[in-house]
């Protein structure tokens, strides 16, 4: 079944959790590329999606995050592309056909890592070719959907788009806003969802399944901007895939603050304030899922929530967004930028 | 924007409002004008040491604070931060030349499979500028690299950042593996990058976390005396 189908069948679908989180503590090294597993240890990727299906998944993403090319480059292994998504797609296939429900499998796309020309050396053309590699993979592997994630500059999410459209696959588009309420390269949550759901960019008949908000920084932060998503796109399907509260540094080990009761009360929140997909993202683990599942399925449609009923339930926000940036003081001895 | 405001002469300024323009421009991410800013101000017979740290540094300190408050995004950071290495890049030789007093040797370079290194560079610059010798490994640097330039270059301190939760243990198994090697007192280490923390550093067996360069800076000078210290009443 594909996702378009899916979401025509039900009000709000229950994606999945951490692939890092979850990967480390099935013992990969830090510094080491989680998509290599892929092929070296596919059992512990089989159990991971299985995770997720058990506990309530209607959509798995792949483990193939970094499986572009120019991500690959630092772990030597940009020739592996094609087949790193084609064999992580097969293995989320594989439990997802299991699974006597429908599972859509999403092909997940994470950015490069490099910067666009000025700034970098990356083209847009470039970029383009690195995610077709990429997609045709998860494609031929058996994926529903390119889902494309974690993304924070725009010239990446148009090159990502592109590739989709040019492989044939229908695609969904979610950024971080992780920064004063923005994406690290400034781009707010409004003007996101617009410029993918209506801008200029895009012609109709192709424009993502759905566009939302994943991992940054809390809970709250990524509701947050998921409010303004659902504003300024009232009839867009909306993804909110926020992390399990915020990594806290304890010793030499990192955990995130997020219970499972947190995420169960994010996922209604999630729902009242417009999403239609609602998933974790760094620090998710099972637990977490099986009490999201149950709020959803309990869920009592609610007014659009308010920050302050976002921060009582989901803690303060980590980065909270200024208007400094529209309004900026003004300076003296200010020059064109060349 | 008005054309006047494009047309300062920088050659112009007295000392005081030249510094304060290139504060401007650094932030306004222009590398030309700040290479000609920083001749301008050596050819006043300003010692390297001081256009780096009063013109350079204290723009760059500007422009962190801006970020940090959500006025600037990573965009102009970056421009703002290629800027001063244009600068840098021209003060370099003079800082080496100009013998700022010799301070030690240091490696350094980002963790494997981290990409970010903005953190790093800044602080290498300030080094140089302090008087250290830094040898910089780049990003993404495995435990082999950390050995090969240990052994290559001898240093007196190993320099690691991490700005992602998921590649700081990675600091663990560089330090383990001097350990087991036998070398892990041979040097100083200091780790630093944004979601570290004192605790952390000390969990995985560094000497010292470094919240900003002018910490790691503070403390490189203070730990390479100890050191220096422990030697001669040794
Ligand atoms: C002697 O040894 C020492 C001593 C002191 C040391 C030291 C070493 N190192 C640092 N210090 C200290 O001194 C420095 C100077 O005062 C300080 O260095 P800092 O580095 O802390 O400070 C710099 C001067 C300025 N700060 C920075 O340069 C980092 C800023 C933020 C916005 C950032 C940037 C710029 C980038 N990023 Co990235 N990025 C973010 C950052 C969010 C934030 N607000 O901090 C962070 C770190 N990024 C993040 C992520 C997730 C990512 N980034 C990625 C990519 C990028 C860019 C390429 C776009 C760019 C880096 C460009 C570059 N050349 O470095 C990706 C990483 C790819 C990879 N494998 O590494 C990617 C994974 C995105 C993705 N989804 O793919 C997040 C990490 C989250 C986490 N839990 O770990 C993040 C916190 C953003 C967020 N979500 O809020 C001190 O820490």
């Amino acid at each position: 079944m594909t996702l378009a189908e899916l979401l025509a069948e039900r009000p709000v679908l229950l994606a999945d959790g951490a692939t890092g989180t979850n990967l480390f503590d099935m013992g990969l090294t830090s510094g080491d590329a989680p998509d290599m597993w892929n092929l070296e240890k596919p059992d512990n990727i089989r159990k991971l999606h299985q995770s997720f299906v058990d506990a309530g998944s209607d959509i798995i993403l792949t483990n193939t995050f970094g499986s572009n090319a120019r991500r690959l480059m630092l772990h030597k292994a940009e020739d592996q592309a094609y087949e790193l998504n084609k064999a992580g797609a097969e293995l989320a296939r594989e439990i997802a056909d299991a699974a006597g429900r429908p599972v859509v499998v999403a092909g997940s796309v994470g950015p490069t890592g490099d910067l666009f020309a000025p700034l970098g050396e990356l083209t847009a053309e470039a970029a383009v070719d690195v995610f077709a590699v990429q997609m045709e993979g998860l494609k031929a592997g058996g994926a529903d959907v390119a889902w494309i994630e974690t993304m924070s500059a725009s010239e990446e999410m148009q090159a990502a788009a592109t590739a989709a459209r040019n492989v044939g696959l229908p695609y969904v588009i979610t950024a971080s806003f992780d920064t004063a309420g923005r994406t690290m390269m400034g781009i707010k949550p409004s003007t996101f969802a617009s410029e993918m759901m209506s801008g200029p960019e895009i012609n109709d008949d192709e424009r993502p399944t759905a566009v939302g908000g994943n991992c940054g920084v809390g809970a709250s932060d990524t509701l947050l901007a998921i409010l303004s998503m659902t504003e300024a796109e009232p009839n867009a399907v909306i993804v909110c895939k926020a992390n399990a509260g915020i990594p806290v540094v304890k010793g030499e080990h990192v955990h995130y603050s997020g219970s499972p009761e947190l995420m169960a009360d994010y996922a209604g929140l999630a729902i009242n304030a417009g999403a239609r997909i609602i998933g974790g993202c760094c620090g998710t683990k099972p637990e977490h899922l099986m009490a999201m599942r149950a709020a959803i399925d309990a869920h009592i449609q609610g007014d659009r929530p308010s920050l302050d009923e976002i921060v009582a339930a989901c803690g303060p926000l980590a980065n909270p967004p200024t208007d400094k940036s529209d309004n900026p003081p003004p300076r003296k001895g200010r020059r064109r930028r060349a | 924007m008005a054309d006047d405001e494009d047309d300062i002469i920088l050659s112009e300024l007295n000392n005081e409002e030249l510094v304060e323009q290139m504060h401007q421009d650094l932030y306004d991410g222009l590398k030309d004008e700040i290479e000609e800013g920083v001749n301008i101000l050596l050819g006043r017979d300003w010692a390297p040491y001081k256009v780096l740290t009063e013109a350079l540094v204290e723009g760059m300190r500007i422009v962190g604070i801006d970020f940090r408050d959500g006025i600037l995004f990573v965009p102009e950071v970056l421009l703002a931060a290629n800027a001063m290495k244009a600068g840098m890049a021209i003060l370099r030789p003079l800082l080496i030349e100009s013998g700022a007093p010799r301070q030690g040797r240091i490696v350094t370079g980002t963790v494997k499979g981290d990409i970010h290194d903005i953190g790093k560079n800044l602080v290498g610059m300030m080094m140089e500028g302090a008087g250290f010798e830094v040898i910089d490994l780049g990003i993404n640097t495995d435990v082999d690299q950390f050995l090969a330039a240990i052994d290559e270059h001898k240093p007196d301190m190993l320099g690691m950042s991490a700005l992602l939760t998921t590649t700081m243990p990675y600091m663990k198994v560089v330090i383990d593996t001097l350990k087991e090697k036998g070398i892990r007192d041979d040097m100083i280490v200091l780790v630093g990058g944004a979601p570290l923390n004192e605790d952390f550093a000390m969990a995985v067996g560094a000497d010292a976390y470094c919240r900003d360069a002018a910490v790691a800076v503070e403390t490189a000078k203070e730990l390479m005396a100890r050191k220096h210290n422990k030697l001669a009443s040794a």
